[in-house]
């Protein structure tokens, strides 16, 4: 039965980080650029959601949608601001190591503002845990809700991209940038619709790792996002099922090496399999096959 | 042609040693503070750092985002040896230098391994790959404990007391503790001359016929093989030689701390490393050396500051990376700079 508490706890954890590699995944498709600031719009969104709860006594979902608008403001703020400027800059490097100093700066104004000491976070979850099999496998409340989200905004991603014009706009902008603006396409708005869905998806995920791990501090979000980024680049990067399949894997392996192998060995092992994985297939799982022209 | 990149050369070193010669005149005229004084080897190990990771970001063309790794591995072997060598090697500088060499060999073994499968991918899956390396070989030392005594070296993953050692052994590596009492031999001097030996290969190597290789590996892949170049060798000696560089580096590191931490080496020291580059201008590595030291000392000069110090560093840094690289940036520098500054402009292009 452990093996299956384990294996339960490890797609709940994957989960998390699907839904952050989505919004990686995301972004990266249609402005082809590592956003290294993703991991700490999670953090704050976790400190928006506690800061409601505490401060002004509010529901936890309330806190929840609060979180939301907070990132997504965030998300469209910050894009504007320091990624649209060098979208055209002469090496890719230069938005990678802006989005660092976005990085550096998120932290440190929150760092500021909430003291460095770690807060714990009470859950939002409320729905009670689920005993199976007599008690023996216990499911608790955050990971059915874990779950259930992810699959929710899996389908709803999926649907919107999909069936949406909004959508289509996305498809066409990550595909070429230039022939979707002549075809009447707002390229800038898509963009920021992106940062904007992806930094959502980001307080959401916060909100649900800090219910899962209750303890919030400025520095939060970087492991995972780190992680996320992992779990994007696994599945095949800029495939959104494949960020799903992706994050859901690293999650189980994660857990799994941490219950069999070595709980310090964890992160390594994560990174092992990733590399070896690149090896067999360099554009990940699910990722298109790039052809190159001479 | 040749001449002027001699100059350039020239000058670099020149700053280097003006800068020595600056600090050392500091010291004896009792101007300099203590705080300065403690950043200066950091300050040598970050400028090594940053040239070195400038070798496979701006010559080679390839994101790395593990150099740290490479810098973990040549730190913990260098203290290895000393505290092994404490009794043996008196001379505090001989143990440095070879503790140096060490490391830059160790870093170097580790750089043929890990570039020969992570060099076949490209762009920022490479990037992820270096980083996953460099996450690894952080892991990897945390959990290990080394500890010699009269029967030799005994070696566990569990804990310090599973080494099973006699009562005269004592522990080298204690897992995620660490190495602690490495001899501190580590000087400005030593710092300096790193500095100098480093920018002697890189640029020497830039330069060269081999480094032309290389970079025409960066402009255009195809091409470059085409005529005959041989890709994986030519990747594979960039990405090695900054690896030993960075090894070196990191036993220089190693020889100013009282304890070292493999944690120290997470992908944040990866991270400030690709700024200093980028910054300072990717495959220029007279600017990687300056935006090393300015960015180094920036946030302990701020220290005045306190809490807002990082703060402050964050904003300077994305305004620097917006002025210097947002098209439209350049555009208002051209008009309006441009007039003041005629002649250097044109000069700089």
């Amino acid at each position: 039965m452990s093996f299956l508490t384990y294996l339960i706890n490890g797609i709940s954890l994957g989960s998390v980080y699907a839904i952050i590699a989505l919004g990686y995944t995301m972004v990266y498709g249609i402005a082809k650029m590592l956003n290294f600031a993703h991991g700490d719009v999670i953090m704050v969104g976790g400190y928006a959601a506690l800061t409601m709860m505490l401060s002004y006594g509010a529901h936890p979902l309330i806190a929840v949608l609060a979180a939301i608008v907070v990132c997504t403001l965030l998300g469209i703020t910050i894009e504007a601001v320091a990624y649209r400027p060098l979208r055209e800059a002469a090496s890719p490097l230069a938005v990678l190591i802006t989005a660092i100093g976005v990085s550096y700066l998120l932290q440190n104004v929150v760092l500021l503002i909430f003291g460095s000491s770690p807060k714990s976070f009470q859950s939002v979850v409320s729905v009670p845990d689920l005993k199976l099999a007599g008690g023996a496998l216990n499911i608790s409340g955050e990971t059915i809700v874990t779950i259930l989200s992810c699959i929710i905004i899996m389908t709803v991603l999926t649907l919107f991209i999909n069936k949406t014009k909004a959508g289509q706009a996305m498809l066409a902008v990550s595909e070429d940038k230039g022939a979707a603006q002549l075809m009447g396409i707002n390229v800038n708005g898509t963009i920021a619709l992106t940062f904007a869905i992806g930094s959502g998806l980001a307080a959401i995920a916060g909100v649900l790792l800090c219910s899962a791990y209750p303890s919030l501090s400025p520095y939060t979000g970087s492991m995972p996002g780190i992680k996320a980024f992992v779990a994007a680049v696994f599945g095949g990067i800029g495939s959104i099922p494949g960020a799903m399949i992706g994050g859901a894997l690293l999650g189980v392996i994660e857990i799994l090496g941490k219950a069999y192998i070595s709980s310090q060995l964890a992160d390594a092992i994560v990174f092992a399999v990733l590399i070896i994985v690149l090896l067999v297939k360099p554009t990940g799982l699910l990722g298109k096959k790039i052809q190159e022209k001479v | 042609m040749k001449r002027k990149k001699l100059k350039s050369n020239l000058i670099t070193y020149g700053i280097v040693i003006a800068a020595f010669v600056l600090v050392q005149i500091l010291t004896y005229t009792g101007n300099l503070s203590s705080l300065l004084k403690g950043l200066l080897i950091p300050l040598c190990v970050y400028v090594v750092l940053a040239v070195s990771l400038n070798l496979v970001v701006g010559i080679s063309g390839e994101l790395s985002l593990g150099h740290a790794g490479f810098m973990c591995v040549g730190a913990f072997s260098g203290a290895f040896f000393s505290k092994c060598m404490q009794g043996v090697i008196v001379s505090g500088g001989l143990r440095l230098f070879l503790a140096m060499l060490l490391g830059a060999g160790v870093a170097a073994v580790f750089g043929i391994l890990v570039g020969i499968p992570v060099l076949r991918l490209k762009g920022d899956y490479l990037a992820i790959v270096t980083l996953a390396f460099g996450e690894i070989i952080k892991n990897v030392i945390n959990v290990f404990y080394v500890g010699i005594d009269s029967n030799g070296v005994h070696v566990s993953m569990k804990d310090q007391f599973s080494l099973g050692m006699d009562v005269d052994g004592t522990v080298i590596l204690n897992g995620p503790q660490g190495i602690t009492g490495t001899p501190k031999d580590a000087t400005f001097l030593a710092g300096i001359i790193l500095i100098l030996v480093t920018l002697f290969i890189v640029l020497n190597l830039i330069d060269s016929r081999d480094g032309r290789a290389i970079m025409s590996i960066r402009d255009n892949r195809i091409a470059a093989e085409s005529i005959g170049i041989n890709i994986t060798k030519y990747k594979l000696m960039a990405f090695t030689i900054s690896a030993s560089l960075a090894g070196a580096a990191g036993a220089l590191y190693a020889h100013n701390l009282a304890t070292l931490q493999a944690k120290k080496f997470d992908y944040n020291l990866s991270i400030m490393a690709l700024v200093f580059v980028v910054l300072g201008g990717i495959g220029n590595i007279r600017g990687s050396v300056i935006a090393a030291v300015v960015l180094t000392a920036l946030p302990e000069l701020l220290r005045g500051l306190s809490n807002y110090r990082m703060l402050i560093y964050a904003i300077v840094l994305i305004v620097m990376m917006l002025f210097n690289w947002a098209p439209k940036a350049l555009e208002w520098r051209e008009r309006y700079l441009s007039r003041f500054f005629k002649k250097s402009v044109k000069e700089g292009k």
